[in-house]
């Protein structure tokens, strides 16, 4: 019997180690192609000169402007999708918890609605509205913003959602009610901080997204880093290559990033890894890398 | 400690003809109340009855459809929540979970401005008034249970709000713990004389703390009295039911009050029904005597052991059961099948008509 359970247990560790050696090759075989390519010569020497003009930020913006551009753009609308996200989906999430909880099933279908139509359909829907914003505020990529806000609402609210779920938004506001506290002040000082994994896993994926975003700002003539990396591609492949890399391994330390933040807010108890995981992170990461292919 | 009493002002409070509807649902339907400066009045009833909503509204988390809430004569029905100077502790663990228990207890000290250092102290000393003062430091998390509440207690009084609001603050808490809050709580509240309603489900709390009892039905006041006068003279059958246990036995209204089992019982509402009228009588289980008789009709059918008293269920002849309460020490002659005599004392009794 025991030699039994010793022998299922090593055919079990065996499988185990066949399963990580397949995936391991599978996903790091292209990655290691990839850096192989931006470090090798014709000639089959190897050299890093492509990885020190990139690390040399401003060397690198006289040679590539178009990727300096796009590099911009992308760090920009990173940051303003993160802000205006945040701003409208947060209130909105724990106004519905706690005045309109018969809206919360509605709320959560409309922000999951992106995720079902393709991003090709979804710029023919943007195309005529862009004109109108281009009409507005000018044809800069920064005005992607609106568009990238609407595309990360199926992951951002499901981040806030599982960290609200986590607390009892509506008796923590009303006990600070009680005690004299305003809207703003119960937000600012009670319902924040007591989401904040929530909120920093939110701002993670959107900038994960946002970085890897490419059909809507090609299709609808606009400038960030992927559509610069594809352009690259096509006069300079392995500077193009590296910084695809670079956004890869950016995006994957983001979402790392998440998983600790989300593994050491479980620990204090409020916010458990699984609540935050209701969003994969490989998912994430799929969608960003996979936005070009 | 003598500074926290002379600090408090206690009011009086008014709910005037209080409605509330939730779709088809009149969860308040008419609800008058009068609390009187200091006083600490609960609500009791069965789920659904609009007590919690009545207190909600007091509190200034719900609106009344119509009525009034008057706090020190002044109306504050239209008042928000935060500028309603109330103090309140949830059924719900409600600290906050990203503070200590003395940042929770500062919490509203911080939101009226004190400095820091005042507002330090003071929550330290509402932290050592509920008992807790060691603990001081720690997260909400890592506290128990009735830890959480007596933070929760002590986080409301620190600002010395005009009204204490405790809805069901000790319904999660195990047994033991309870009844010892319990007590704590009134001790805190006669101490600092802050005017309170508490609502409850539980009869044996409302009856232990209250200084009047408000049982609610349907949205109204069934009765409003002493806890005394609650359980010893309950005006109608469902207070009587709902408030300590009551046996239905059925009886023939008299002259001098019902006739029970052969007992003329005296009637606490003489008007309740005409003479000679077939009634139901709402008899306590401590106001029957069970006799042990071999030529008694009733049957003891089960007892239950209760620690210094238990209770005995006989059935009569028409299978009408009995309720009675009698001293543990008498259970070994009570054992089932015995024949007994029940002896009804004659307390006076409510009686229904239905």
């Amino acid at each position: 019997m025991a030699g039994l359970i010793a022998r299922a247990a090593r055919r079990q560790r065996v499988m185990r180690w066949i399963v990580v050696l397949v995936l391991g090759v599978f996903f790091l075989l292209p990655l290691v192609a990839m850096v192989m390519f931006t470090i090798r010569e014709p000639n089959g020497h190897y050299t890093f000169s492509t990885w020190r003009l990139l690390a040399n930020w401003k060397q690198l913006g006289q040679t590539y402007p178009d990727l300096w551009a796009g590099m911009k753009s992308s760090a920009g609308l990173a940051v303003f999708t993160v802000l205006i996200m945040l701003v409208m989906l947060v209130p909105t999430a724990v106004w519905v918890r706690l005045r309109l909880p018969k809206m919360r099933r509605f709320l959560e279908f409309v922000c999951l609605l992106p995720l079902t139509i393709p991003a090709i359909v979804l710029v023919v829907g943007l195309a005529p509205v862009y004109a109108w914003v281009t009409y507005f505020l000018g044809g800069s990529a920064l005005t992607l913003t609106f568009a990238y806000t609407i595309l990360v609402l199926p992951y951002a609210y499901r981040a806030i959602d599982a960290g609200l779920s986590a607390i009892d938004v509506r008796t923590l506001a009303e006990a600070a009610r009680s005690l004299g506290a305003g809207w703003a002040t119960v937000m600012w000082r009670v319902v924040l901080p007591n989401i904040r994994s929530a909120v920093l896993s939110a701002s993670f994926l959107t900038v994960a997204l946002v970085l890897g975003e490419f059909t809507i700002a090609s299709l609808l003539n606009r400038e960030n880093l992927q559509v610069a990396i594809d352009l690259l591609g096509k006069s300079s492949a392995t500077m193009s290559v590296a910084v695809s890399f670079a956004a890869l391994v950016l995006a994957f330390a983001l979402l790392f990033l998440l998983s600790f933040a989300g593994r050491r807010r479980g620990r204090r108890g409020a916010t458990t890894p699984d609540q935050l995981g209701a969003v994969s992170p490989s998912l994430i990461a799929s969608e960003a890398i996979g936005e070009r292919s | 400690m003598t500074a926290l009493v002379s600090t408090t002002n206690s009011v009086a409070v008014r709910l005037d003809g209080l409605r509330r509807s939730f779709g088809d649902v009149h969860a308040l339907d008419g609800l008058d109340l009068d609390i009187a400066p200091g006083e600490l009045v609960a609500l009791l009833g069965p789920s659904g009855c609009g007590k919690t909503t009545a207190l909600r509204i007091l509190a200034g988390l719900e609106d009344p459809d119509t009525g009034r809430v008057l706090v020190g004569g002044k109306d504050v029905t239209d008042r928000p929540a935060n500028h309603r100077d109330m103090g309140m502790v949830f059924q719900a663990y409600s600290l906050f979970p990203h503070l200590t228990a003395l940042e929770n207890v500062e919490f509203g000290l911080m939101l009226r401005r004190q400095r820091a250092a005042q507002r330090r102290r003071r929550a330290g000393e509402m932290l050592e008034l509920v008992g807790i003062g060691a603990h001081a430091g720690r997260y909400p998390h890592q506290l128990s249970g009735g830890q959480q509440q007596r933070v929760a207690l002590a986080r409301a009084l620190a600002i010395q709000p005009q009204v204490l609001l405790l809805d069901e603050p000790l319904s999660a808490l195990d047994a033991k713990v309870r009844v010892q809050l319990r007590d704590e709580i009134r001790r805190i509240q006669r101490e600092v004389g802050t005017t309170t309603l508490f609502v409850t489900h539980d009869q044996e709390e409302a009856l232990a703390m209250a200084d009047r009892v408000g049982v609610m039905r349907s949205g109204r006041l069934e009765q409003l009295g002493s806890p005394e006068d609650i359980y010893g003279r309950p005006a109608t059958a469902f207070v009587a039911d709902f408030v300590g246990l009551s046996n239905r036995l059925p009886g023939r209204v008299s002259d001098s009050g019902v006739e029970v089992l052969g007992t003329v019982l005296p009637l606490i509402d003489s008007s309740a029904a005409p003479v000679g009228a077939a009634v139901t009588a709402m008899v306590r289980p401590e106001s029957v005597n069970l006799e042990v008789d071999p030529q008694g009709v009733a049957r003891v059918l089960a007892a239950s052991f209760l620690g210094p008293t238990s209770r005995v269920t006989v059935a009569l002849p028409d299978d009408t059961l009995v309720l009675a309460q009698v001293a543990s020490s008498r259970l070994h002659e009570l054992s089932p099948g015995t024949a007994t005599r029940v002896v009804l004392q004659p307390t006076p009794v409510v009686v229904s008509t239905a």
